[in-house]
């Protein structure tokens, strides 16, 4: 008798995908507060600044999303509570 | 001497025309004091992401000057001061902004052609 457990369908087992800092790789050195297109790709749907951890900016270019998004919600330019911003 | 940028929202009940001469008294008051304006942009009405003053939508404007950063202080008591201006903001630009304020410029002016 063989212990083995056998699945019907392959279980989906994450593929670690190695994460890249966009700002390095593209070589952009600037991130315009005035773009709202740009900036919505750096927040969730309700307008919150998405982590590292997630969008795998570096350090340097962190900080310079976070100020780019609030210089950005005090213009109105994005919301600073949102809801379906996507 | 340093760039800097300024963005400003006017309330959207102006007519063109008071618009037109809100911005210029702003852009005279920043050449006034001795700053250099090198561009100025009229973004039009534009719907805020959030109501200010109980508004919904108002008229953005853009200005690139360069000066003193004595300048400042003066003309935004005056926007502060002024019942036209929901919100404004100037940042200081560093080099990378400059460059970038550039390209925009060229790339904006080859989409309005």
């Amino acid at each position: 008798m063989s212990n083995d457990i056998r699945y019907l369908t392959p279980i989906n087992i994450d593929i670690k995908k190695d994460k890249y800092c966009r700002f390095k790789k593209t070589g952009i050195k600037f991130i315009d507060y005035k773009d709202a297109s740009f900036l919505l790709k750096l927040v969730n749907e309700q307008g919150k600044i998405l982590p590292r951890r997630l969008t795998g900016t570096s350090a340097k270019y962190q900080i310079r999303v976070n100020k780019a998004i609030k210089r950005a919600r005090h213009l109105a330019i994005l919301p600073y509570v949102g809801d379906m911003l996507k | 001497m340093n760039s800097y940028e300024t963005v400003f929202i006017l309330t959207p009940v102006l007519s063109d025309d008071q618009a037109k001469e809100a911005v210029q008294k702003f852009e005279s008051a920043i050449t006034a004091s001795g700053a250099e304006i090198k561009h100025s942009e009229n973004w039009g009405l534009r719907k805020l992401a959030y109501p200010i003053q109980k508004k919904s939508t108002g008229f953005y404007y853009l200005i690139e000057f360069q000066g003193e950063g004595t300048v400042i202080a003066d003309y935004e008591l005056m926007m502060k001061r002024d019942e036209r201006v929901l919100r404004f903001l100037t940042v200081k630009m560093d080099v990378d902004h400059v460059t970038y304020a550039e390209r925009r410029r060229t790339k904006n002016k080859i989409a309005s052609n």
